[in-house]
């Protein structure tokens, strides 16, 4: 359950966030989140259940842009969707692949007031 | 408030909640002379969740270069052989070359007292409840231990194949351990962990006889998931494949530079 952390960390950012915008309330939180970034969503929503109750984002509506992972093979150039870290090229089938998108895990924004 | 990373406390790692409406404003503090906007407003982040993490192994890492350290991750599920490799290692290289472990566990010492009968300098960390170590973690220990230059440092994680794969500590290699009572399909099943891996140790090969392990099949999962992963068979009980994995190991250590 690294979710657990992963949730806090997302807690202290938002809260550094409202107080340098010196908000009082965050009304709206932003997050991308790759298809490979090593969330399980299940967990991640267990996680954040738990963790924001007292916290800044108590009462925050929470957006989640999912990002669908992306790998270009180095031996074809070949740009494709990936799901796993194993699966090979469609094209050539070999499996040295440079991940292009799918890693996202951050903040993107807030809404404050 | 630790002066080094500016935490509070010695590392536990602390909430902070906004209260109703007493905040400070990047360490000042005030009693609201100013009147804040009641409109909404969206604030740009763009932040990456692991930055103040990866901040910290950064840290770690220029530390661990500076003083021309060694330092490894080692990573598995519960019970591969991690504190079994190292106490081999510890034993059979004494002398040879300079160690320091720090040790991650959620309760017990057991690991740790195991390393210490070991002769080599050793620092606990008890996560709890929490299931990796993370860069943080490993700074306060640093600060404690205070490992000597051009010595070899072993991290060893909690036993957990999922979580300690997100947090870099700052180790110069990530060592993950499998043992053949396992599967051979335990790569596919831990992609991240296999992928952020520099060297895959297959140990209990004395046990091959007793189970259904195919040694050819785990190489090929791995190589699927990272195609650059060195992998080396051994076992901590026979001593079969350890000289590999000292000479990998002395391979990793820089020879301090002459003057
Ligand atoms: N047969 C056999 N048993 C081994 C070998 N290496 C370790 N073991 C046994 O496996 C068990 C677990 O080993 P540990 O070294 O404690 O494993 P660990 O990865 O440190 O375990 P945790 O710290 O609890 O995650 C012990 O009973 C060891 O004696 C090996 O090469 N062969
Ligand atoms: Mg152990
Ligand atoms: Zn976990
Ligand atoms: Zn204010
Ligand atoms: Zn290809
Ligand atoms: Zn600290």
């Amino acid at each position: 359950m690294h979710e657990l952390s992963i949730v806090m960390s997302i807690i202290d950012i938002a809260k550094q966030q409202a107080d340098q915008a010196c908000a009082a309330v965050i009304d709206e939180i932003e997050l991308d989140i790759g298809t490979m970034s090593g969330i399980e969503m299940d967990s991640f929503e267990f996680a954040w259940k738990q963790a924001v109750k007292g916290s800044v984002l108590e009462q925050a509506a929470r957006k989640i842009n999912l990002i669908e992972a992306k790998a270009r093979c180095l031996d074809c150039d070949a740009v494709f969707s990936i799901q796993h870290y194993f699966d090979p090229c469609p094209v050539c089938g070999e499996h040295l692949l440079d991940i292009l998108n799918g890693k996202e895990l951050k903040v993107k924004s807030l809404v404050v007031s | 408030m630790c002066a080094t990373c500016g935490c509070d406390s010695g590392g536990n790692t602390a909430i902070h909640h906004l209260g109703e409406h007493e905040h400070t404003h990047g360490g000042h503090s005030h009693d609201h002379g100013h009147s804040h906007a009641t409109t909404k407003t969206i604030v740009d982040v763009e932040q990456d969740v692991l930055h103040q993490n990866n901040l910290l192994a950064q840290r770690n890492r220029g530390y661990f270069d500076a003083k021309n350290i060694l330092a490894l991750n080692l990573v598995s599920s519960p019970g591969s052989g991690k504190t079994s490799l190292l106490e081999r290692t510890l034993k059979d290289l004494k002398g040879e070359l300079e160690f320091a472990v720090i040790e991650g566990d959620q309760q017990t010492t057991n690991d740790a007292d195991r390393i210490h009968a070991t002769g080599t300098k050793v620092t606990q960390i008890n996560t709890g409840k929490g299931c990796h170590l993370d860069a943080h973690m490993v700074l306060h220990a640093l600060q404690g231990m205070k490992p000597r230059d051009n010595s070899v440092l072993f991290i060893e994680n909690v036993g957990n194949l999922v979580c300690p794969a997100m947090f870099d500590l700052g180790e110069n290699e990530r060592v993950v351990i499998i043992s053949v009572t396992e599967g051979d399909d335990k790569p596919l099943k831990y992609p991240d962990m296999f992928h952020s891996s520099t060297l895959c140790i297959v140990n209990k090969i004395d046990l091959l006889p007793y189970v259904p392990f195919d040694m050819e099949k785990v190489k090929a999962n791995a190589k699927k998931v990272n195609p650059g992963l060195e992998i080396i068979e051994v076992s901590c009980t026979s001593g079969e494949g350890l000289s590999v994995w000292y000479n990998w190991l002395k391979s990793k250590v820089a020879v301090p530079e002459l003057i």
